[in-house]
């Protein structure tokens, strides 16, 4: 019985090397064990290299550039934010000279103003001044005229009543002269 | 070999299946378990490959990538999203697991379709092992993330009482045969793409026919790249659907 | 033209699980045709669905692959 199924065995091998040699080497099973260590080895090799090195290195590399990409987002972000921040600085500055530039104007303007009026003042005040003086010193000399006037008057009143012939004293003539000029 | 001699009778040549053969690389002795193979070969090929396009590629970090990191990325993205689409977000830390299935069998798919390369993944045992990984490691962890629970992928809530216990036994079929269908898909597909290609190419020693048969090479070749990278991507989501199966299982 | 009764319908098997291979043709035919019919009426959905596309497809094709892989087997493994 066990040499039966022993020569059954064998002669199967047998049919299998047979059809190998015919034509199939895939059923050819004297070259299988060869084919799966080599297979296995090939295989633990690949995947010691891809989980150790490749693997790790791609995701890593992956990572970085999407980390890389979402800095540059988030930095060209940033960057836009502050182009905005020194706009709006910008014109707030702008503003705001502007706001000083018109107190400084109005501010000069008023300064003008101000010692305009104090020199108008001033000048009207001299002008008055010298209008006074001038009217005192005008009527002084109409003063004086009248004086003169009266002075030749009495002058020539006592000539002509020494012409006419007659003397008159000095005090009537100055009174009838004093009286006409009022007059 | 009896073919060649048979072949060697008639005008045409076909060895449409010596391309898939697994010979040692050093010597012509027996192919032990540890034996250099060019499957051997091809494997480290793909080592090599992963390495030069998400090691090398990626090495200058820099944030504005170069060409070869932004395919790194690419690749990254690409599986990164199908995972996080069609499993969910607390999927994501199976993701290196998935990648290296997805990244090997991209790999192995397009350096097959070199000339005169050696095709790993045309084989059932290359395949069945790595649908095999993804069955055991689905439910292994289907039944340590929801105990019992797990059992309700089998249990159709939605169907009438009547029928449940029949659709238990459909939902039970179906799932055993997922790494069968997972893995002979991949393989078949490779493996007949190229010997398709192989059978034109054997055409082409007819003289009046071979123009037919470069044009109709050149068409399988490009149609074989498309299959080679949506094999891949079928893989790949098949795997994650079926973690989301064992992650949420609720019918 | 010697042959064995055998041979021939080996021969004859393969050719007829071959055709398997066309009923998965019409399969992931009418998946990229359905697909695309719905995704012309709503176009804004079609994304989010090509997972599903290729799924289906595979699916689909997965049942060619397999008549495919009996007929290597009976040509080769028989």
């Amino acid at each position: 019985m066990a040499t039966d199924t022993h020569g059954a065995e064998t002669h199967a091998a047998d049919a299998a090397h047979a059809a190998a040699e015919a034509g199939m080497p895939q059923l050819d099973f004297a070259t299988f064990p060869n084919q799966i260590f080599w297979l296995l080895v090939t295989l633990v090799v690949i995947y010691f290299v891809l989980s150790k090195i490749a693997l790790p290195r791609i995701s890593s590399v992956l990572a970085e550039r999407s980390g890389t990409i979402m800095n540059d987002i988030s930095a060209a972000e940033e960057l836009k934010l502050k182009a905005k921040e020194a706009e709006e600085a910008y014109n707030a500055a702008l503003a705001e000279a502007k706001a000083k530039a018109q107190q400084i104007a109005g501010e000069a303007r008023a300064a003008i103003q101000a010692d305009l009026d104090a020199a108008t003042a001033k000048a009207d005040a001299q002008i008055a001044a010298k209008a006074a003086e001038s009217e005192k010193a005008i009527a002084a000399i109409r003063d004086g005229a009248m004086d003169s006037v009266k002075d030749v008057a009495k002058e020539t009143a006592k000539e002509l009543v020494a012409a006419m012939g007659s003397t008159a004293d000095g005090r009537t003539i100055n009174a009838a002269v004093t009286a006409r000029l009022k007059g | 070999m009896a073919t060649e001699a048979h072949g060697s009778e008639s005008s045409l040549v076909f060895h449409p299946m010596d391309q898939f053969k697994v010979t040692p690389l050093f010597g012509d002795g027996p192919v032990h378990w540890y034996t250099i193979t060019n499957v051997t070969l091809w494997m480290a090929l793909a080592v090599v490959g992963v390495i030069l396009l998400l090691v090398v590629g990626s090495r200058s970090r820099s944030i504005v990538p170069t060409k070869g990191q932004s395919v790194a990325e690419l690749t990254y993205g690409f599986v990164y999203k199908m995972i996080e689409d069609v499993t969910g977000k607390d999927a994501v830390k199976y993701f290196p697991y998935v990648m290296t299935l997805f990244i090997f069998i991209v790999f192995s798919n397009m350096l097959g379709l070199l000339p005169l390369s050696f095709t790993t993944t045309s084989h059932i045992a290359v395949t069945g092992v790595l649908a095999l990984l993804v069955f055991v490691f689905v439910t292994v962890l289907g039944f340590v993330k929801n105990g019992s629970k797990f059992l309700a992928l089998f249990w159709v809530s939605s169907a009438p009482m009547a029928v449940r216990p029949l659709l238990a036994v459909i939902e039970l079929i179906s799932y055993f045969v997922r790494p069968v269908s997972h893995s002979i898909r991949l393989a078949g597909n490779m493996m007949a793409g190229h010997a398709v290609i192989k059978v034109f190419a054997g055409f082409a020693a007819i003289a009046a026919i071979s123009p037919v048969s470069i044009l109709a090479i050149t068409a399988m070749y490009g149609l074989e790249i498309l299959v080679a990278f949506i094999q891949a991507y079928v893989f790949t989501i098949l795997t994650c659907v079926y973690l989301k199966d064992a992650l949420h299982p609720v019918h | 033209m010697e042959g064995n009764i055998a041979e021939l319908g080996k021969y004859i098997g393969v050719g007829l699980t071959a055709i398997g291979m066309g009923g998965a043709a019409m399969g992931v035919g009418n998946v990229a045709g359905n697909y695309l019919s719905g995704a012309l009426r709503n176009p804004s959905a079609a994304a989010s669905q090509t997972a599903t596309l290729f799924i289906g497809m595979a699916f689909a094709e997965a049942l060619g692959i397999f008549s495919f892989l009996v007929a290597l087997l009976l040509m080769f493994a028989v």
